[in-house]
């Protein structure tokens, strides 16, 4: 019974489904987008929330930028009262501090891609050399620990380690030096700054490097082996020649960054402090001052602006020559 | 077989047994559908290779495996180097926490006269009990745990909601994926972006901490290349089964991509419950999440004038900052290791585009 009404169905249905084909072809011919929507609405309609987010949450606050160009005085609307022109450009490339900080920011960064960069390189070479599969899994899930941890306990961790009692002011004692005050002469920040930042990124910097390891054909090692090539040479002419797009691409968008300090902000604002600003002050924390600590906002907002700006340049820059020469971009 | 129950079912599997070349079809999508779940759910990690006919994980273990043949003394002097190298590092990278877990378990008296360095002085757990017998410590831990899970549950839901439909060629991607990207690149500053969320009436919400970083971009993207790479088979299958457009996302996708959700859920977990600048800007203290505690307490005792705080009051704070820090990273260094499996696989499987 019920089988014979079900056949009947399909029948029906096919006939349906047949004359909806007809119809889908004349629709196609007349208007394709509409047939495109009916057919995906779904899933347009599950990015509307996230799309409207992006909106709301990204792209408005981009707006805000506008202030940099416009007087913003507390209460006034988020856009700000009147123009003011490039009046608070001219204030900050004028002013001694501005250039400081903007000096302090590249510095610090090239600093720490001089050592990060090959560091990371040889570390994740010589993980890759580790014969023992659960020892390298040991020193790979220790060395990622650090990513893992809040950028304050990193900074409480350098807080406490380079502290006048702390244990890098013991070893110098006991070997006879005097104790230093690291976190109080700026000369030493440079090098808190990338040692740190070795310790919290050396491990994690290594993934993309294993993952394209793990890729190289075991066939290439085994040739060069026929071809009597000792283990240093088929790193040296097998692992390294596989792995150079990665390492380029790597590089490339590196240096696309070299005038960030929003990645660094958070730690530089926890470990810094008025005596040592000579060295440790960066575009970001200054801009944090000059806007929630002064009030100064359309100020503050021209000097974010532009880090921005320059930023978005050189990120597009590197991303362009990341793809051109390498054939593969950021993303 | 077919039976009452859902009319759309029966047709389809009607059709199915009808038209033979459909039925293999899908079966075939099936087959492979299995596929895929052992190579990328199972065990293996990496992609697999065929070397003469033996099946090899990684080219590592090719390496390894050779190693045991002969070795040159050069060789075997790097090997030595190298693995009390890496038992250096290890070591370095372990260092800090150690050091924090021997001061929270010290005495004052022994961390005043400099004597702890790596293990316990004065062994005591006085400093723990103090800390968390306080009731403000409690509610920011509290605070921290909600914020990780509301964060984290809405995180995912929205990231994966952008990330599927962005991942299918849409007309309207060309447009959406730049439009999306492009907020990597540049944004509204730190002032703008304050100037806005105050005025939308986030500040002193705990909504004020949680959106500004709902959705990640990077972690949109790494979703988006997971789910390029699953097979069109499966979906395809689905699409004879009748299942709609969301209908094979949460039934047949997602239950594919435990390594990718795996890994999200570890990373927004980790973003919320370290974050405490959002908190800075707009909580107020009842709602402190613990990180932003820890900030106070870290930059509060010491920091500008170490040459002023006495000594005594320096390693007070010492004792129960090294507490209130050890209490904090614990969870994170319990579930990590468990889940990391899967976010190396995740970041491979993203990060490496075809």
């Amino acid at each position: 019974m019920s089988e014979l009404t079900d056949k009947s169905a399909v029948r029906a249905s096919q006939k349906l489904a047949d004359a909806d084909k007809s119809k889908e072809i004349v629709v196609r011919r007349r208007n394709p987008l509409k047939k495109h929507i009916k057919l995906n609405w779904q899933l347009y309609a599950m990015m509307a929330i996230p799309l409207i987010y992006y909106v709301v949450f990204r792209y408005i606050p981009m707006a805000g930028n506008i202030i940099a160009f416009r007087r913003y005085r507390a209460g006034s609307s988020v856009l700000g009262d009147e123009w003011s022109g490039l009046k608070y450009f001219n204030q900050f490339i004028n002013q001694a501090s501005f250039r400081r900080v903007f000096k302090n920011t590249l510095w610090l960064n090239v600093s720490y891609l001089a050592f990060r960069f090959p560091m990371t390189l040889a570390f994740a070479l010589l993980l890759n050399e580790l014969r023992n599969i659960r020892w390298k899994k040991f020193v790979q899930t220790v060395s990622y620990l650090p990513h893992f941890i809040s950028v304050v306990l990193v900074a409480g961790m350098i807080r406490e380690l380079v502290s006048a009692s702390g244990p890098i002011n013991n070893l110098l004692e006991s070997l006879g030096m005097a104790r230093v005050l690291f976190l109080s002469e700026s000369k030493w920040f440079t090098t808190i700054f990338v040692t740190s930042g070795l310790w919290q990124s050396l491990g994690w910097g290594t993934i993309l490097y294993l993952a394209a390891m793990a890729n190289i054909n075991p066939n290439l090692y085994e040739a060069a082996e026929v071809d009597g090539a000792g283990h240093f040479r088929r790193v040296l002419h097998v692992t390294i020649p596989s792995i150079m797009p990665t390492i380029a691409t790597l590089l490339i968008l590196d240096f696309g960054s070299l005038v960030g300090s929003g990645a660094s902000f958070e730690k530089v604002y926890l470990i810094y402090n008025p005596m040592i600003y000579e060295k440790a002050d960066i575009i970001s924390t200054f801009v944090f001052r000059m806007g929630l600590g002064s009030g100064s906002y359309s100020y503050a907002t021209a000097i974010g602006l532009f880090e921005g700006v320059i930023n978005l340049v050189l990120l597009s820059v590197a991303n362009f020559t990341a793809k051109k020469v390498v054939g593969n971009g950021l993303w | 077989m077919v039976k009452g129950g859902d009319n759309m079912k029966n047709i389809s599997d009607q059709e199915l047994l009808e038209k033979s070349e459909l039925h293999k079809k899908a079966a075939e999508s099936r087959e492979s559908a299995r596929r895929y779940q052992e190579k990328f759910i199972g065990k293996t990690m990496v992609p697999e290779f065929q070397a003469d006919g033996q099946k090899l994980k990684t080219a590592n273990e090719l390496v390894i495996r050779r190693s045991t043949k002969k070795e040159s003394v050069g060789y075997r002097v790097f090997v030595v180097f190298n693995n009390i190298l890496m038992l250096m590092i290890s070591l370095a990278t372990l260092y800090p926490f150690i050091y924090l877990v021997a001061q929270s378990f010290s005495s004052e008296a022994a961390i005043i006269q400099n004597k702890v360095s790596i293990i316990p002085v004065g062994f005591n757990i006085t400093t723990y009990i103090s800390v968390l017998s306080k009731g403000d410590f409690l509610n920011y831990y509290k605070n921290t745990i909600v914020y990780a899970i509301i964060g984290t549950v809405l995180s995912l839901i929205f990231t994966s909601c952008l990330a599927y439909p962005l991942s299918k060629p849409l007309k309207a991607n060309k447009f959406l994926t730049p439009f999306v990207i492009f907020t990597m690149y540049f944004g509204g500053g730190l002032i703008p972006n304050y100037v806005w969320i105050t005025r939308l009436g986030l500040k002193g919400s705990m909504w004020g901490f949680l959106l500004p970083m709902m959705i990640g971009t990077f972690y949109v993207l790494l979703m988006k290349s997971f789910f390029t790479n699953t097979p069109k088979e499966l979906e395809e299958a689905g699409e004879l089964d009748g299942l709609s457009k969301i209908g094979i996302f949460v039934r047949i996708v997602l239950p594919l991509s435990k390594p990718i959700v795996a890994t999200m859920t570890l990373f927004y977990a980790v973003l919320y419950w370290n974050h405490w600048f959002n908190a800075f800007l707009y909580l107020r203290k009842p709602q402190w999440p613990v990180a932003y505690y820890l900030k106070t307490i870290i930059t509060g005792a010491s920091s500008a004038e170490p040459g002023e705080v006495t000594a005594e009051k320096m390693q007070i704070a010492s004792n129960v900052k090294s507490c209130a820090m050890v209490l904090m990273v614990l969870p994170i260094i319990c579930v990590y290791p468990i889940v990391q499996r899967y976010y190396v696989q995740g970041m491979m499987l993203g990060g490496v585009k075809e």
